[in-house]
């Protein structure tokens, strides 16, 4: 029989080991880890600190991303962040910095302007002051940006929903899909441009791309209502029946959470509520979170083998904290190794102790297992 | 089962029900084919199965629909989905999420099932479906075969006692879809699963049925039956059974292996004729070769020469280095793509003249689109060279380009891009620099009856291609490539294409198709070339390469088998020499 032999036939062409899935690490961890990473980066602007946690965090891309589509949105994620390094010098360059400088590079035509915009300066000196602020400025922003890429490579973003609690992943469905429709969409401009070179219509250029646009945008809401069918036909929003009661319960709770998360807060930010502001803020997390937890109950989802929270992503998440709190206390403590200053113009130094801090974060690329297997 | 009361459908704005007086029962375990040509509502009755119609599709329905019980106007989609499992036309558009072991947990999380019952379940389902060592790769990195069984696990996991596939073997290459039905067979035969299935090419299908639920004509009621008893009043019928309406056999044989039984007398009919039948095609057999005598007509200083390496290609790929015109209309030389660490296509060598068709085969994933790709200068080539006649495609301005070589893709929607067909034959005019009228008349030729304000969307499968052939051939390109053009096309619309495409190489047009469908390179293709792993593996007349190959033989040729017939029109062009009768699968 054809279907009895299929498994020993495939089996036979392929005879690599099986890829051990179990090795993956919780989802949750390497984007906790990241994200510390890119608080971390937030406290200083000292370039070599910065460098320093690029390079770490790519290290650990380098070693432990999987081989998958996702994983390659690295590149993507690090040109952007040139691009935002290169965009920040620019503007500073063409329109001036507010940072006083003596070491004038060179001097641009400066462009008079009308009254009405007083305060923007089109030109002008351009000092070596000003360039180094708003390179420091930007590397921070590029090195958060190369963090969030770092989580992206090294964790799909749509197994965290597995994570997610009952009650809202419904809703961290429509966003995954949603986040989907990006990539789908330039395949579908892709297919689409190639059609227009058949027809013999050029292929470039921002009208050939304009005249794309309509089909495109209809391909794409065509696979959505499919996409839609299918899952509805596979069971998504199946609900359980639950009592009257705890319905009535979870709709109570929810409401008066929020309404108390939402007096809570502005209580906080204004000068009179100082001394309810906080209980209240507490006291409505919790009843909103009792509210989702019992809201779960009316979904009856259960979980295909959900990423287990062991030792190694204790590990991976304590390492990417305390990067983030050490440099944290670094900040308050020694403010100045990590905000080297622009004006007077000083070569920034390495600080030893937030640098060690930095390199904790290596950790992952240690106890983590590696994902390369072959393909 | 499946239980269909008296069942009609009307969707918004429609002034006819789709489908109307359906009324069967699907017994449980049994497989049944949903056939008949395009446009009568197979889609329409199997989303009434699975609540899809009307829940989400809006429209009317009447009458009742029950599935193991439970009615579907009272009973949504997402609750028929423990009992109902559907897989639709295009699988990518049927994957929640990104890997082939979360897609097949997925529905059974949906249903709320135990941890420890759903991972025995997943480990199931990837053995039945030979999925167990891709478990782990993305969706989006599989073959079509292999997201077609993906698809259809994803289904079977909730264990539902009825599974509804729409489709579900017409873009995969034979041998992928033999595995696909051979899985389906288990489930039926093994797990007594109800299956109801519609599919075009029946030739795959028709000996897994059961019953055989035809849908004559759009909105004429379903007729059931055995079927032997449905294929003999079906204006939809594989060529097993044309050949057995033509000689006459009764019951009808419904296999190449009940076909092969009866077909002594056939076959000693005729032993006489064999020699001349292949007539109009055969012909080219007699022919010199000529991939074989490519190296004669090669130009002298690239004979043997070594692959040239990139950085070389622009020195001995100017255009001053042909000097006499080439008879061919495209010339291939050691042609090599690489994309993405990926080689798709190595060494590859052909040559195409003009008046030849030829047929490109192979299984999914094979470099069949590559190499058409590559010689419309869409892709271009890592090492190699590609000419057709003076010109190499990838360098060719697209305004030029379309007067050396047409391609109609995969999706020929995609070729069209305005809202009317006059329009689009306007726009067509104007891309070619043809005089005005020209691609209308074409259009006119292929498509009679089509109005001037009909919107692209509105034409069925066969006319959406035939319109993007019109566009295609309003440049009068020597060199037309078509890229899978029967895939949703019934019997009928594939014999016009068939015409279509014999009378273009009479013309002189050299057509180069991409198709799994053995039956359609049977008919047309003089010439087929067979590709694996982007290597050419086998280049010859249609006769000599695909009757000694068991997956790539048509019906007639293994029914014949050691005879070299091909199709059904040729057996008849033998037996009444008289009465050659051009469509042999649309004569209803």
């Amino acid at each position: 029989m054809g279907a009895g032999g299929t498994p020993i036939r495939r089996a036979a062409q392929t005879p690599r080991p099986q890829p051990q899935r179990r090795a993956q690490l919780h989802p949750g961890a390497w984007w906790l880890w990241s994200l510390s990473l890119g608080t971390a980066a937030t406290r200083t602007t000292n370039p070599l600190l910065l460098t320093l946690l690029i390079t770490v965090s790519a290290y650990v891309v380098a070693t432990r991303r999987p081989n998958t589509p996702w994983s390659r949105s690295y590149g993507a994620f690090a040109r952007l962040a040139l691009a935002v390094l290169l965009i920040r010098l620019l503007f500073a360059t063409l329109l001036g910095s507010p940072i006083p400088g003596t070491h004038t590079l060179l001097t641009l035509p400066e462009m008079p302007l009308p009254a009405w915009a007083q305060g923007v300066r089109l030109g002008g000196e351009v000092t070596a002051e000003a360039l180094t602020f708003a390179l420091y400025d930007g590397l921070k922003l590029a090195t958060l940006l190369i963090c969030v890429g770092a989580a992206n490579a090294l964790a799909n973003p749509s197994r965290l929903l597995k994570s997610l609690p009952g009650a809202l992943y419904e809703m961290g469905v429509a966003v995954v899909v949603a986040l989907t429709f990006a990539p789908h969409l330039i395949a579908d401009v892709q297919r689409l441009r190639a059609a227009r070179r058949l027809r013999g219509r050029p292929d470039n250029g921002i009208r050939g791309l304009l005249q794309v646009g309509l089909p495109v945008l209809e391909g794409a809401l065509e696979r959505s209502v499919s996409l839609a069918a299918a899952m509805d036909a596979r069971g998504y929003g199946r609900t359980a029946q639950v009592p009257t009661a705890v319905r009535r319960t979870t709709a109570a709770l929810t409401l008066g959470g929020l309404l108390g998360v939402c007096a809570g807060t502005y209580g906080l930010l204004t000068a009179e509520g100082e001394t309810y502001g906080a209980p209240v803020l507490l006291i409505g997390l919790a009843a909103a979170l009792a509210g989702l937890r019992l809201g779960g109950r009316r979904s009856p989802r259960t979980r295909y083998r959900p990423d287990r929270w062991d030792v190694r992503a204790w590990l991976v998440a304590t390492s990417g904290v305390a990067v983030a709190a050490l440099l944290t206390l670094a900040a308050a403590h020694d403010p100045a190794a990590l905000h080297p200053g622009v004006v007077p113009l000083v070569a920034p130094t390495l600080p030893l102790w937030p640098a060690a801090a930095i390199l904790l974060g290596l950790l992952p690329a240690f106890v983590t297992p590696d994902p390369k297997e072959p393909s | 089962m499946i239980r269909f009361e008296d069942v009609s459908v009307t969707y918004d704005g429609a002034a006819e029900p789709t489908v109307q007086g359906v009324d069967f029962e699907v017994p449980e375990g049994e497989l049944v084919l949903l056939a008949g040509p395009s446009g009568v509502g197979k889609s329409t009755v199997l989303g009434a199965v699975s609540g899809l119609v009307p829940h989400f599709t809006g429209g009317t329905l009447s009458g009742r629909v029950t599935v193991a019980g439970r009615d579907t106007r009272t009973h949504k989609p997402r609750e028929l989905a423990d009992a109902v499992g559907t897989v639709g036309q295009d699988p990518l558009s049927h994957f929640v999420t990104d890997t082939v072991e979360e897609e097949l947990a997925y529905g059974m999380e949906s249903l709320g099932l135990a941890p420890d019952v759903m991972r025995r379940r997943v480990e199931e389902t990837l053995d039945l479906l030979g999925l167990s060592d891709l478990r782990d790769r993305p969706i989006t990195t599989l073959s079509g075969g292999q997201q077609q069984r993906v698809a259809i696990g994803s289904v079977l996991t909730p264990h539902p006692s009825v599974l509804v596939l729409d489709e579900p073997t017409s873009a995969l290459d034979p041998a992928a879809a033999e595995e696909v039905l051979a899985v389906l067979q288990r489930l039926v035969h093994d797990l007594g699963t109800t299956v109801l299935m519609a599919e075009h090419r029946l030739e795959r299908v028709i000996q897994y049925a059961d019953q055989v639920a035809l849908l004559p004509g759009p909105g004429e009621p379903p007729v059931l039956g055995t079927p032997a008893e449905v294929m003999a009043v079906s204006p939809v019928y594989p060529p097993v059974v044309a050949l057995g309406r033509l000689a006459g056999w009764s019951p009808l044989p419904l296999t190449v292996r009940d076909a092969r039984r009866r077909a002594g007398d056939l076959r000693r009919q005729l032993d006489g004729e064999n020699d001349i039948a292949p007539q109009g095609r055969g012909e080219l057999r007699d022919q010199p070769h000529t991939t074989r005598s490519r190296q004669l007509r090669t130009p002298p200083e690239l004979l043997g020469a070594p692959t040239p390496r990139r950085w070389f290609r622009r020195t001995r790929t100017t255009p001053a280095a042909p000097t006499t015109p080439s008879p061919h209309t495209a010339e291939v030389q050691a042609l090599s793509v690489t994309r993405a660490h990926i080689t798709a296509l190595r060494h590859i060598d052909l040559t195409i003249t003009p008046g030849e068709t030829i047929a490109l085969m192979g299984r999914n994933g094979a470099g069949k689109s590559t190499l058409l790709n590559s010689l419309v200068g869409l892709v271009t080539p890592s090492s190699g060279t590609i000419r057709l006649g003076e010109a190499t495609p990838h360098r060719t301005a697209p305004q030029d380009l379309v007067r050396k070589v047409g391609l109609v893709p995969q999706e020929p929607r995609d070729l069209l891009c305005t809202d009317t067909v006059a329009a689009e034959c306007a726009a067509a005019d104007q891309d070619a620099g043809a005089d005005p009228g020209t691609c209308r008349a074409l259009v006119s030729e292929l498509l009679p009856g089509v109005t001037d304000d009909t919107h692209p969307r509105d034409l069925s499968e066969g006319q959406r291609l035939a319109l993007a052939l019109a566009v295609v051939l309003t440049a009068r390109p020597p060199l037309l490539l078509l890229d899978e053009p029967t895939r949703g096309l019934d019997y009928a619309a594939k014999a016009r294409l068939v015409d279509v495409l014999r009378g273009l190489a009479g013309e002189g047009h050299a057509i180069v198709l991409a198709t799994h469908d053995v039956e359609l390179a049977a008919e047309v293709a003089h010439r087929v070339v067979l590709l694996a792993e982007g290597e050419v593996i086998a280049d010859g007349p249609t006769a000599d390469v695909v009757v000694s190959s068991p997956s790539f033989a048509p019906q007639v040729a293994k029914i014949l088998a050691p005879q070299h017939w091909l199709t059904v029109s040729q057996v008849r062009a033998a037996l009444h020499p008289d009465h050659p009768d051009p469509h042999p699968g649309a004569d209803s």
